[in-house]
């Protein structure tokens, strides 16, 4: 679709980011600008970058991260802990949840949603209320109200831990939402729900990064932008045409193109 | 400069007509032959197998002494932070004395000041200290100078609703403090109880420090239950030795809830002998160590009888440059078929400087048998870790978090909800900065 929606106010600011752990340079100088209310996808083969993008975004320490500006609503991401991130409306929905024995699904959630209204000023939400919204919420994921009580992701199947995310998405009602590739190894049932809870969240002041492999969850949310990740930097931006591009061509060209260190524009089209 | 068995001596000397029973001549013996051999010895030394793990050389030039009388103790102690229950019956000692004007006894329950019961009916309760002429070390020690402690006797088949709480603040006033406890609880056929002992103080002042002896005998007739909880938080000046000795008959249940979250060196000793069939013993075990802190939890878990079972779980959280040791031993003797016992032991160093000493042992002297131990020492997850402050929540409270989550496979069995509440409470504290 056109990428001229009318646009907010400048949300993520991404100038020539590089990134390298263990003496490997998976990011390549990535540019990257966000607007509130717009949906972002980034398509790209694996090993290209994108879970890397996901972690560093959100904070992740393992990465020795060097740009020429990273900046979320105005404040410099660098120097910036996780939590600060999340508080400050950055939400990650993991592709691989952490399992956390002992910790159940209300306790984090209840830690995490006071941590963040109490970043802003507010007071913690009561105990009842707090509860009545969860297990609405609940609901729209299609999941048992038992979830709640049981460990962090575990045991939970494939699925399960996806919704858990979504779930979390739409409790913590996030400012930029991350997903990475929570549409991976979800049926289509499933893949409604993510769709759902997405466009119910979308908004002029939400906006969305959707990582992902397959462009079937394009056929339930509509996005703004198109940006192909390989060898560490967007090799091509578009709109929803190249995302079906890639469904018809697969990555091929931008793999040979980045395996060649090629110079100059990609040769796709 | 004098030795602790020098001291010991002369303390013994000084203190023998006022400690309780003095005018009883088997208890006057049995101290002053308790006396004669610890003086054989003196503390126990890394070279005796049990005692490996912890050297006590920085204890021997301390000469903690304990006080003649209660008159001595100060009895001006705000005990608000340690009552974890306003409802529950309580005994609160202060340096090895009970301060009844703190206390708040049980109505229509066998309980009283141990010290009482050594100077009005002493032999009523002879029986329980024939295992103590043997005893050797911190056990004599003990003997010799017990000033008192609780004692408490269930008659067939009651049944108490709310546990027992034992609060000891080693204050010591004006000088390094010893105190010497001794508990006994006879759980009468059938009877079911709930004791908390928990010591607490942080000495005379963070130089002077403190000493606290304990040792507590139970023994359970058939079909007895209690559930025993040792809660040890004292300050990081105070040397804590404790040592409980378990009787179990037929178709009794123990259950020890052991923690062991304070003390510069906290020595934890407990003995249960499965003697009849159908006994059944659980130890949980929680123990934190930080700064320099050592915790030793020694234990022994005797399986005489055929068709009893244990079940044993020990956690320790290690941070700064602590030291924890479980040197845990699981006997099956060769009567003891059909038994069904279970050790584990589980660490998390907080720091790169901690330690963790694990010892499970197993030996089996019957061919009929379900046994299984074993011990592991991780770190906290760091994944676990990132993902919740990537949730928004504080790098140190999520921290405690995984260490509550950790510790709840110990907590969660405790019935007593208002100690869960204080452990959970305790964690996030320890690891809020």
């Amino acid at each position: 679709m056109s990428d001229k929606q009318t646009s907010g106010d400048m949300l993520l600011k991404i100038r020539n980011l590089s990134a390298e752990t263990g003496g490997v340079r998976i990011l390549k100088g990535i540019n990257l600008e966000l607007r509130a209310g717009e949906v972002h996808v980034i398509m790209g083969p694996n090993g290209s970058g994108k879970s890397t993008l996901s972690q560093v975004l959100a904070g992740r320490d393992s990465y020795q991260v060097s740009a020429d500006e990273f900046s979320f609503a105005g404040h410099d991401l660098r120097g910036m802990s996780p939590e600060e991130r999340a508080r400050e409306g950055i939400f990650l929905a993991f592709q691989y949840p952490v399992e956390i024995p002992g910790v159940s699904t209300v306790n984090l959630l209840k830690e995490s949603l006071n941590a963040i209204r109490k970043h802003r000023g507010e007071q913690p939400m009561d105990a009842m209320d707090f509860l009545t919204m969860v297990k609405k919420k609940i609901k729209l994921v299609d999941m048992s109200e038992e979830f709640l009580y049981r460990s962090v992701n575990e045991a939970f199947s494939g699925g399960e831990k996806k919704r858990s995310e979504i779930l979390q998405m739409a409790v913590l009602e996030p400012c930029l939402a991350i997903l990475d590739e929570t549409d991976s190894g979800l049926d289509v049932d499933a893949l409604r729900l993510l769709a759902d809870g997405v466009n119910r969240l979308r908004g002029p002041g939400r906006s969305f990064l959707v990582i992902t492999h397959y462009q079937r969850l394009l056929e339930y949310i509509e996005p703004d932008h198109v940006h192909i990740l390989a060898g560490g930097r967007i090799a091509k931006s578009g709109g929803r045409e190249l995302a079906l591009e890639i469904e018809r061509e697969g990555f091929a060209a931008y793999e040979r193109g980045a395996d060649a260190k090629k110079a100059g524009s990609s040769r796709a089209g | 400069m004098s030795t602790v068995i020098d001291r010991s001596q002369a303390d013994f000397h000084r203190l023998a007509g006022f400690l309780p029973g003095h005018q009883t001549p088997w208890i006057a013996d049995l101290r002053a032959r308790a006396l004669a051999r610890f003086a054989e010895q003196g503390y126990p030394t890394p070279r005796e197998e049990a005692w490996k793990y912890t050297d006590l050389a920085p204890l021997a030039g301390k000469h903690f002494q304990p006080l003649a009388t209660r008159d001595e103790v100060v009895a001006r102690v705000a005990i608000d932070d340690y009552v974890l229950d306003p409802q529950w019956p309580r005994l609160v000692f202060i340096d090895g004395y009970h301060v009844p004007a703190l206390s708040m006894l049980p109505a229509g329950v066998s309980l009283a000041p141990l010290a009482e019961v050594l100077a009005q009916s002493p032999d009523t309760i002879k029986p329980l200290f024939t295992a103590s002429d043997e005893a050797r070390g911190f056990a004599a020690l003990n003997t010799a100078f017990m000033s008192d402690g609780l004692c408490l006797r269930l008659t067939p088949n009651v049944v108490l609703e709310q546990p027992i709480h034992f609060i000891h603040i080693a204050h010591g006033g004006a000088r390094p403090a010893a105190s010497y406890l001794r508990h006994l609880v006879l759980a009468g056929r059938g009877s079911r109880a709930t004791l908390i002992e928990h010591y607490v103080g942080e000495g005379a002042d963070a130089k002077a420090g403190a000493l606290t002896s304990t040792m507590t005998q139970c023994v359970l007739e058939e079909g007895a239950a209690l559930e025993h909880y040792q809660l040890n938080e004292q300050g990081l000046s105070v040397y804590h030795f404790s040592s409980v000795h378990v009787h179990q008959s037929r178709g009794s249940r123990y259950v020890s809830h052991n923690v062991q979250a304070g003390a510069r060196i906290a020595r934890s000793d407990l003995h249960a002998v499965l003697a009849e069939p159908g006994a059944q013993c659980v130890m949980n075990g929680l123990y934190f160590g930080r700064g320099r802190q050592i915790v030793d939890n020694c234990t022994f878990i005797d399986h005489q009888a055929p068709h009893c079972s244990s079940r044993q779980i020990y956690r320790g959280v290690l941070d700064g440059e602590s030291r924890g040791v479980f040197n845990g031993h699981v006997m099956v003797r060769q009567d003891a078929q059909h038994t069904d016992a279970q050790q584990m032991n589980s660490n998390l160093l907080l720091s790169d400087d901690a330690e963790a000493d694990a010892r499970p042992q197993l030996t089996i002297n019957a061919d009929d048998v379900k046994c299984s131990h074993g011990a592991t020492v991780g770190q906290l997850n760091e994944d676990a870790l990132f993902y919740l402050r990537a949730r928004g929540v504080a790098a140190e409270r999520a921290r405690a978090m995984l260490v509550q989550a950790f510790a709840a496979d110990i907590v969660s069995h405790m019935s007593a909800e208002r100690v869960r509440m204080h452990l959970d409470a305790l964690i996030a504290a320890r690891l809020g900065r």
